[in-house]
């Protein structure tokens, strides 16, 4: 399978591919891993005129804390949050996470701002960035404005990043007392779509009290799903038997599923309440392990 | 419109003129003629067409040749030396490794960074690191070996044992 004809650019600034981007409008499309679009191009699902690859374009790659916020450069590799043991500090959620999208190879060049802004709701990245509250910096042409993740996916393949921007920088809030996070999918076999996947993250004052939950939804809605009953479910609670068969039990029941080769809607129900349940518990654990 | 690109095959460089839509693995195997690194499911699922890329492995039926322009890529064919085989390609000889042999060179590549990374991996971790490279003979076991063998070999530590293990 080969892709379409199409004009191929790899500017070395972000002005340069923000101007080509205004130019060439919805004929163009970025290239940053690549590995969910050229895959959509070779089966001619995408025939874009113009590709406009981000890969040449320094200081677009980084891990770094500042200002209280943990910070992603979009064109941050999968693996490299999986291996990084400053980001295992405080979010050993990304190493979960990563070992289960797709594949070493793959992981080696699929970014962390393709894998959002492709805005697709099987994809894992969006649910743990619903549940760690994180937002999103977009560049244009007019400057930079940042998108807070809950208004970023706007429906199947399509988001907050407009004609003409580029998705530059993803913070997240660093938690200043006794936190966990933990992110499970179920999967047929290694590289398949999540049958259902759930990111959770939550945050304890000293007396043991969730202070803020957070739990994010793969691929059981057309948009990556906040299970906002679940999260309510455990704040305020010392996280009792009760209060997790009650979070679990509300995924199960707010999230939209469709019936597929994975499963029919009833399964997948399930698996997003045993696997709520599950990853409340392991992000506890985790939360109170010293 | 043909781009001109310049990049590194297993140290001889090579200058081409490339349509932007040619994937890397048509490439090396057709204007280049080293037809080492295979095309397997030609969906990014099968690793057959694993390549290294300035050492990192990539699945090159996912990545256009003009992306590689500047690069340093490693195929199988640049892998043994003068002095012989490399010791990833003897670990698959001595273990049987390999039946039909259409994903070992995508096995033997990803292994190589597998080790790079990790010198001695559990079996655990040998079977997650290869996890995105299928086989359809072997069933796997022998291909473990073969790269628990290279690891062994790599370190300088004693070879584990190439006998078969018979199960009652």
């Amino acid at each position: 399978m080969i892709p379409s004809t199409f004009d191929y650019t790899a500017p070395s600034s972000l002005d340069e591919a923000l101007k080509l981007l205004h130019d060439f409008g919805d004929d163009a499309k970025i290239l940053a891993g690549g590995h969910s679009l050229i895959p959509m191009m070779k089966l001619r699902f995408a025939e874009p005129e113009h590709l406009i690859d981000l890969n040449n374009i320094p200081g677009l790659s980084y891990l770094k804390i500042e200002g209280g916020m943990f910070k992603i450069g979009a064109m941050t590799r999968e693996v490299e949050t999986e291996e990084s043991a400053e980001i295992a500090v405080h979010f050993p959620i990304f190493a979960d996470v990563a070992k289960l999208i797709a594949d070493p190879q793959v992981r080696n060049f699929g970014t962390l701002g393709g894998n959002l802004a492709h805005g697709d709701a099987a994809n894992d990245q969006p649910a743990v960035m619903l549940a760690l509250d994180a937002s999103v910096e977009i560049a244009g042409l007019d400057g930079r404005r940042t998108v807070g993740i809950d208004d970023f996916f706007y429906g199947f393949y399509s988001t907050a990043v407009q004609e003409g921007e580029i998705l530059t920088e993803i913070l997240i809030p660093i938690p200043s007392g006794r936190s966990g996070n933990a992110y499970h999918k179920v999967e047929r076999k290694v590289g398949d779509y999540a049958t259902g996947g759930v990111a959770v993250h939550l945050e304890f004052d000293e007396q043991g009290i969730c202070t803020k939950a957070g739990i994010g939804l793969t691929n059981v809605n057309p948009t990556p799903l906040r299970a906002v009953r679940s999260e309510a479910a455990l704040v305020g609670t010392s996280l009792d038997d009760d209060a997790i068969a009650s979070a679990a039990q509300y995924a199960s029941e707010d999230c939209n599923p469709s019936s597929d080769l994975r499963g029919d809607i009833d399964y997948k129900r399930h698996i997003i309440k045993a696997v709520t349940k599950k990853m409340i518990n392991k992000a506890k654990q985790r939360a109170f392990k010293n | 419109m043909k781009k001109e690109i310049t990049l590194k095959i297993n140290g001889e460089e090579f200058t081409k003129e490339v349509e932007p839509r040619t994937l890397l693995v048509h490439f090396i195997r057709e204007d280049i003629g080293m037809t080492g690194t295979h095309i397997g499911c030609d969906t990014s699922s099968c690793g057959a067409c694993t390549i290294l890329i300035d050492g990192k492995s990539a699945k090159s039926c996912t990545i256009l040749a003009v992306q590689a322009a500047g690069k340093e890529i490693t195929t199988v064919e640049g892998i043994a030396t003068t002095e012989g085989a490399h010791p990833i390609q003897e670990g698959f000889k001595e273990n049987h490794g390999l039946h039909c042999g259409f994903c070992t060179p995508g096995m033997m590549l990803r292994a190589i960074e597998l080790l790079e990374k990790n010198p001695d991996p559990t079996e655990e971790e040998i079977r997650w690191g290869i996890s995105g490279n299928l086989c359809r003979c072997t069933g796997y076991n022998n291909i473990v070996k073969s790269i628990k063998y290279a690891g062994a070999k790599l370190r300088g530590d004693e070879l584990p044992s190439t006998e078969p293990e018979f199960v009652e």
